[in-house]
């Protein structure tokens, strides 16, 4: 691939002990690109943002892969040089915004933490650096919010404080994960608002994990649907969400209630549930909950092109998905 | 009768926030600090200044031009000065040995969970070892090898009371840990001892003074306890646990003696106590 790319991820594998949750994740996320990754709970999805932060802990660990940042490899494993990018090339936000701030400091404090934890400007000037970015996130009076404390502001406005906290060092990528998740849904369009004008204003990219389809529509370029912590489908997300071509996706999507669909028609849902990764069933992932299932499946498929610019799929059936209903 | 009891059970026991009780032993705690700051402005005469011929006298008694509003002791030297300036070794012995075990207690403790792996195996097993044994013997132990004397005193006492810090520090830093900030201090690029400093310690402060004014009255005791042995501030130094050791020589004859530093210092660790209890319930919600 090119140097265009900001971030690019190959053949990612993560274990919880013994047992694969992530297993050969590969996407890329072009400059000034926002990516969607979306899965349900426990596909594997907030694990490899996790991943590529180098902030896996405990018994959970990279088997495998690559991440390469601006043409750059990341040694992912070493938390010394990781550090050293965090904040400044990679940030992170996360969901409960008023939990993810530290409750006995002041936001300005935490806003500035990276410029001075990573050394790039006093204390004073990184004061200031907060004030600004405040204001850039949209929160009124930044001067005397910056003195407050987390409790004293409203889930949204820390949310924006996160965000400015994220940016403030100018990194090359957010990850943002389910950032909208613990707010109503007034703030989350705004949220999705303010992200979508700073990826225009900084060209940072973005690389956003949800498991809601309506925040996927409204801001990312790109989709990359998860299923059983393989990467099953990547599409433009016009292109996804007006021809699926995985049937996980086509149902995910007809599980959405239609405002013009037949009144008191039951609510559509996937038969059967995620399997544990214990009991992952060999070949395609999806198949024990497939209605196109056919022997063919029990080998894994491969992503391959299936039309339109940078479409893939991981389907033997993938022509078929259409039909389904 | 019934009527007093429930009066003082509402006094002492659970008080309006910030009503008289709290006030009360504040006020105790803090007329004792400043008698032994301003020991050689408020204490009459020189603490160790004898006169045989005032032994013994008891409290009101007049020697060779010598007032004694407490007495005197054994080498007619007078009971209140010495009581004043032994305040000063009390408080001391207690706020450096309280600082020191805290801060080192602390620190293990913070590293002990944070880092993990053989950091934690080590400091939590030591911890075990050193409660597993009673802390006055081993202070006794530990004072026999190191000699007495002030230095000494605190250094001991620092020495078998960290453990206490650092497995509260353990538990509250385990916790903390996994907060939501923690992580994204991380994945701000905060490395482990600005995540440690500025982000878990000040959250994990309140138990820790919970227990260091707790530890402040037994610190108090000890160092009595180790004077009364003779293994404390050594004569002619004014301590009050020196002075109750001389006493109960006399108890029998001169009661005044022992009574008078037992007095302070049942004055001054209840005190302390009392403003531990308030303080453990004041910051935990579900005393509230």
């Amino acid at each position: 691939m090119t140097d265009a790319h900001t971030l690019e991820i190959r053949d990612l594998c993560i274990d919880v002990g013994d047992f694969s949750v992530v297993d050969g994740v590969e996407f890329s996320i072009g400059r000034g690109e926002i990516v969607a990754l979306v899965g349900e709970s426990g596909s594997g999805k907030s694990l490899t943002a996790l991943s590529i932060m180098g902030l896996l802990s405990g018994a959970v660990h990279q088997s495998g892969g690559t991440a390469t940042l601006e043409g750059k490899q990341l040694d992912l494993q070493n938390d010394a040089a990781m550090r050293k990018l965090r904040g400044t090339a990679l940030s992170m936000i996360f969901q409960e915004p008023i939990a993810s701030l530290n409750p006995l400091l002041s936001v300005g404090a935490q806003v500035a933490e990276s410029l001075i934890v990573h050394g790039r400007a006093s204390s004073a000037e990184a004061w200031d650096r907060a004030v600004e970015m405040l204001q850039d996130v949209g929160i009124p009076a930044p001067d005397r919010r910056a003195r407050q404390l987390p409790s004293e502001l409203s889930g949204g406005m820390c949310q924006r404080v996160m965000i400015a906290s994220a940016l403030i060092a100018a990194p090359r990528l957010l990850i943002a994960d389910e950032p909208t998740t613990a707010l109503d849904v007034t703030i989350q369009a705004q949220i999705l608002h303010l992200m979508r004008r700073l990826r225009a204003e900084t060209d940072t990219s973005i690389l956003i994990i949800t498991h809601d389809m309506g925040v996927v529509a409204s801001i990312a370029d790109r989709v990359c649907v998860m299923y059983g912590g393989r990467i099953v489908e990547q599409a433009e997300v016009h292109q996804l969400f007006a021809e699926p071509r995985h049937p996980y996706t086509k149902l995910l999507l007809a599980t959405i209630p239609r405002l013009d669909g037949a009144r008191k028609q039951e609510l559509f849902s996937i038969s059967g549930m995620v399997p544990d990764a214990s009991a992952w069933p060999e070949g395609c992932r999806f198949r024990t909950r497939c209605p196109l299932a056919t022997e063919r499946c029990a080998t894994r498929p491969q992503l391959a092109p299936v039309g339109g610019a940078g479409r893939v799929a991981a389907c033997w059936h993938s022509d078929k998905v259409g039909g389904l209903t | 009768m019934s009527a007093l009891t429930s009066k003082l059970k509402v006094m002492f026991r659970r008080p309006a926030r910030g009503g008289v009780p709290v006030g009360l032993f504040v006020l105790v705690l803090v007329t004792l600090v400043v008698v032994a700051i301003l020991a050689p402005l408020i204490a009459p005469y020189d603490p160790n200044t004898q006169n045989l011929l005032g032994r013994l006298k008891p409290p009101g008694s007049e020697a060779r031009g010598v007032y004694y509003l407490l007495g005197s002791d054994e080498l007619g030297r007078d009971l209140l000065s010495r009581a004043i300036y032994g305040a000063r070794v009390s408080l001391a012995v207690a706020v450096l040995s309280v600082l020191l075990s805290g801060a080192v207690g602390i620190t293990l403790g913070m590293l002990a969970s944070y880092l993990g792996g053989w950091v934690e195996v080590v400091v939590m097993r030591l911890v075990d070892i050193f409660l597993s044994i009673p802390a006055i013997l081993l202070a006794i132990i530990m004072v026999a090898v190191l000699g007495p004397g002030f230095v000494n005193v605190v250094l001991v006492l620092a020495l078998t009371r960290w453990p206490r810090y650092a497995r509260v520090a353990y538990g509250q830093t385990l916790a903390v840990s996994s907060q939501p900030f923690v992580r994204l201090a991380k994945a701000m690029g905060a490395g482990p001892f600005h995540v440690l400093f500025l982000h878990i310690l000040p959250n994990i402060i309140a138990p820790l003074a919970v227990v260091a004014t707790l530890e402040f009255g037994l610190m108090i005791l000890f160092e009595a306890g180790l004077s009364f042995l003779g293994m404390g501030v050594q004569p002619p130094t004014a301590s009050w646990g020196a002075m109750l050791s001389v006493g109960r020589n006399y108890v029998s004859s001169a009661w005044w003696i022992a009574t008078f530093p037992g007095l302070c210092l049942f004055l001054l660790v209840l005190s302390v106590n009392l403003l531990g209890d308030r303080l453990s319930e004041y910051l935990n919600p579900k005393s509230r």
